[in-house]
């Protein structure tokens, strides 16, 4: 198959392109639009508000989740706020103010059209959200109110409480509800994605197993969008919950779909450190803490006290000190990688010196206790109850760990993967982050694809289709995507071996974390490129899955994530070996300039990797799709 | 430093399948660290089954941090476990001893039938939403967002209903297994938003009587608030009652002038 990139974006200024798209875009009649089928696979923002928008416009929509209900969709964990340009404060935000944020904030390796686009749509989703039933925090004369995130210097984050999240998918969910309640929309949940079926070039369906009893089934459309989200867990230890996982995505990959820039994860400052080898998970606090919270260590490595008797001369306040201009709201990638220092340098905080101090006292004292609980009350008590310290009393103590992953499925202008009628969606694609996203983006941006983007691209391509024959899941193609599949899983049960997948996937996320994580080296990323195929080899071997394949098996779930997350991880690491500068959350020790600050190369990497797959995923082959900034002049990055 | 919790017994809820007859099986934790979680505490024991070549116990979890409502567990009686206020997920094994014995069961309600061990199908929840749990507004023509102020006081109370993570903890507890508290509290969300009201009666008679269709009757017990992990009030409930009340004359009356 021949690999182009073509990205679609469409002629005009960068104000006028999204509007000059619409107005050329083809439209599909109202009474049309039942005779077209649209499968989403996913649940979450993009998801959920896709197909609820799809089914009001008239498709006919299948809807597909792993989850027992599509309102269990990670995008509820978000906690701190979703980001728009409404410019309600009166500080000087605008359009363009967010897009240059976003891109500078993606150390200028995001594609600008898009960018543009998704701050223009912002303004539309929080007036949606509002007239749906989002209760977001509002001032006393009613008005919706705003607090800042990091790597702005205004205020344009809206927020419910710590759960903005929570309300934004509750609200996507319920107008999803309401459309299955009409019938315009079918709900397969406990359902997963196993493959994508495409026919003549062309996107043709997918295939699903049933996580109750092991059905293999296939599913025939005219288009699909994935909306699958991101590849976090490949790390083992992150943010995401625990179900979340790559395999539609990689599965779109492996029929064709290139996998762009994999090396650009996030790792987020403000997590609760690691306390037992047993741990599963990481538990994220939110990033709007930093708008009170101030980040420090002792100055003296051997600092025994606790942290309120540590005099103001002893300790050094790191973000403040480093970077002045934003002082404790800078950029995710940067206040992370200041906190690895901190450690590293042998002055963390906490039992097993792997934290810094986030400490609220200076916010307790000019504002009282009252108004800090009243902005972060349900974060404080989320901390007490998982590290067993009243933050009121002593300061939190937090460390970074993989959050969201800024790669993905490539996509064009139109959110369409190089493999016609195959979309992606929300974190999912790797459009508008860049190399680094910002606070309170990801919630926006998974809206803007589901309800603004999709439902006008999606018809672009449909319209030509009208009245055509589309191939039905007896081609095939189908059976032989079933027959794969069905073996593949009972694959995993028969090898019979000693270990668990649990076992695998620690030792994976251990290597990647190590050598593909915050900080990366050509010899440390040459080191897992050698270690992940032999462990991958001993994975197909050894692995141990009790229990079969025909009914609810919650190991051979985790088995076929782990084989994914292998695959994925050697294709992170060639990725990030490859990219021979630093950008955003892409840190190669050998390129940073004399403070330690990411050192990128415009020359040479002015663009997106985006790999094909070619069966082995360390001989994948890199394509470029080269960016190009007219509306905005390349920069060093600086927060100081 | 964390402390361990040594011989912990376990007494654990297996099925096999819906219509299969269930059994307590008696498990040993012979050693967990008192900063693991609950749930990974049964991630420990499933390692072991698996290293004995025996099926891991099945349950429902995911983000583990107390959000999505998709963990479950009747610990020791008590829907969620003992402390208040707290998903299974965020239980701590700090909350128990030594020696401890742990009775773990799915949730027991007529309307969540048992899929498998611990696991059950709530699905009986959507089909609630889907009658009516939403604000007809479909996407695109949206007036601006402070067109309309709501006081801080009503967003308030809407957002403390709005945080139901639907979990099922309150039909768990409730001695009929009773959806009220769930039902309720999407009704309070959505009542007391000005942009709530155009569908305020035909919301409150649908989800009511969906309720109905699967649930059993509230008799005021109260369990479900003492189980809820987001300490949603039983007022609720009452404002539902009252709009039900209102939307039977409400309703009617529309019908007529039509």
């Amino acid at each position: 198959m021949t690999i182009t990139l073509n990205s679609k974006i469409p002629a005009g200024s960068i104000n006028d392109k999204w509007n000059n798209y619409k107005e050329d875009a083809k439209l599909v009649a109202p009474g049309n639009k039942r005779k077209f089928k649209v499968i989403v696979v996913g649940s979450g923002l993009a998801g959920a508000s896709a197909a609820a928008t799809m089914a009001e416009l008239g498709y006919q929509v299948d809807v597909f989740t792993f989850h027992d209900s599509p309102r269990r969709a990670h995008s509820i964990a978000a906690q701190g706020g979703i980001n728009a340009a409404k410019n309600y404060q009166g500080d000087g935000d605008s359009v363009h103010r967010l897009f240059y944020d976003t891109i500078k904030g993606g150390d200028f390796r995001a594609r600008e059209a898009n960018v543009h686009r998704l701050a223009e749509v912002s303004v539309n989703i929080i007036d949606q959200m509002v007239a749906q039933g989002v209760p977001f925090a509002r001032e006393y004369g009613g008005m919706l109110d705003n607090r800042s995130f990091g790597g702005a210097q205004v205020s344009r984050t809206f927020y419910a409480r710590g759960q903005t999240g929570q309300q934004l998918l509750l609200g996507a969910y319920q107008q999803l509800a309401r459309q299955i309640g009409l019938g315009n929309v079918r709900m397969f949940n406990r359902t997963e994605l196993v493959d994508v079926v495409t026919i003549e070039g062309r996107c043709a369906g997918i295939v699903t197993r049933d996580l109750v009893n092991g059905e293999v089934v296939s599913h025939s459309a005219h288009a699909v969008v994935m909306a699958t989200g991101g590849y976090g867990n490949v790390f083992f230890l992150s943010t995401n919950a625990m179900a979340c996982n790559v395999t539609a995505a990689w599965r779109a990959h492996r029929k064709g779909a290139t996998f762009a820039n994999p090396c650009y994860t996030q790792i987020h400052p403000t997590c609760i450190p690691q306390s037992d080898p047993t741990q599963s998970k990481l538990t994220l606090m939110s990033e709007s803490l930093r708008n009170d919270g101030r980040v420090w260590v002792p100055q003296n490595p051997d600092e025994t006290r606790p942290a309120s008797q540590v005099p103001e001369a002893e300790r050094d306040y790191i973000l403040e000190r480093l970077y002045p201009s934003y002082g404790n709201l800078a950029p995710r990638d940067i206040s992370s990688r200041a906190a690895k220092r901190s450690v590293d340098s042998g002055r963390g905080v906490g039992p097993l010196k792997n934290g810094v101090y986030l400490d609220f006292s200076d916010a307790i004292n000019r504002l009282g206790k009252d108004v800090v609980e009243e902005r972060y009350g349900n974060l404080f008590e989320m901390y007490e109850r998982i590290a067993g310290e009243n933050p009121y009393d002593m300061p939190m103590r937090i460390y970074p760990a993989s959050h969201y992953t800024m790669g993905g499925l490539w996509v064009d202008y139109e959110l369409m993967t190089n493999i016609p009628g195959l979309y992606a969606a929300g974190e999912a694609n790797f459009s508008d982050h860049g190399a680094n996203r910002l606070g309170a983006s990801a919630l926006m941006q998974g809206l803007a694809d589901g309800y603004f983007v999709l439902p006008y691209t999606i018809g672009n391509y449909l319209a030509p289709m009208l009245n055509k024959p589309i191939p039905g899941t007896d081609h095939p193609a189908f059976k032989e995507a079933e027959l794969a599949a069905q073996a593949r899983y009972q694959g995993y049960v028969d090898i019979k071996g000693t270990r668990s997948p649990d076992y695998f996937h620690r030792e994976v996320g251990r290597i990647i974390w190590d050598y593909c994580g915050m900080e990366r080296t050509q010899q440390g990323l040459e080191k897992a490129l050698s270690e992940l195929p032999a462990l991958y080899e001993e994975f197909q071997k050894d692995l141990r899955v009790t229990g079969d394949a025909e009914s609810m098996n919650q190991t051979l779930e985790k088995a076929g994530r782990v084989d994914d997350f292998f695959q994925l991880g050697m294709l992170m690491c060639r990725d990030a070996l490859e990219r021979e500068e630093s950008c955003g959350g892409h840190f190669r020790a050998e390129y940073q300039t004399e403070e330690g600050e990411a050192l990128r190369d415009d020359e040479k990497f002015a663009h997106v990797a985006a790999w094909e797959w070619t069966g082995d995923p360390t001989k994948s082959i890199r394509h470029k799709e080269e960016l190009n900034f007219e509306a905005i002049h390349l920069a060093t990055r600086s927060y100081k | 430093m964390s402390n361990h919790l040594k011989n912990l017994k376990l007494k654990i809820w297996r099925q096999s399948g819906p219509t299969e007859k269930g059994h307590f099986e008696e498990y040993v934790m012979p050693e967990i660290s008192d900063e693991a979680s609950f749930l990974e505490m049964l991630d420990v024991l499933n390692e072991g089954l698996i290293g004995e070549n025996k099926l891991p116990v099945v349950f429902d979890h995911d983000c583990r941090e107390g959000i999505c409502g998709t963990c479950s567990l009747m610990i020791n009686g008590q829907a969620h476990g003992p402390e208040r206020s707290t998903a299974t997920c965020q239980l701590h094994m700090r909350k128990f001893k030594s020696g401890d014995e742990i009775v773990i069961e799915p949730w027991r309600a007529a309307a969540f039938p048992i899929i498998k061990d611990l696991m059950v199908d709530r699905s009986a929840f959507d089909r609630i939403i889907e009658s009516g749990g939403f604000i007809s507004a479909n996407t695109g023509g949206a007036p601006d967002a402070n067109l309309i102020p709501i006081p801080k006081s009503v967003a308030d109370a809407a957002m403390d209903s709005a945080e139901c993570i639907g979990c099922g903890a309150c039909v768990a507890a409730c001695p009929n297994g009773a959806a009220n508290l769930f039902t309720a509290a999407k009704i309070s969300h959505l009542n007391l938003l000005p942009q709530g009201q155009a569908e305020r009666y035909k919301r409150t008679e649908a989800m009511v009587e969906t309720m109905d269709e699967y649930f059993g009757s509230c008799t005021n017990h109260g369990e479900c608030e003492a189980a809820c992990p987001k300490e949603i009030s039983i007022d609720v409930i009452a404002l539902m009652n009252k709009d039900y009340r209102k939307s039977k004359l409400k309703n009617r009356k529309e019908i007529s002038r039509s």
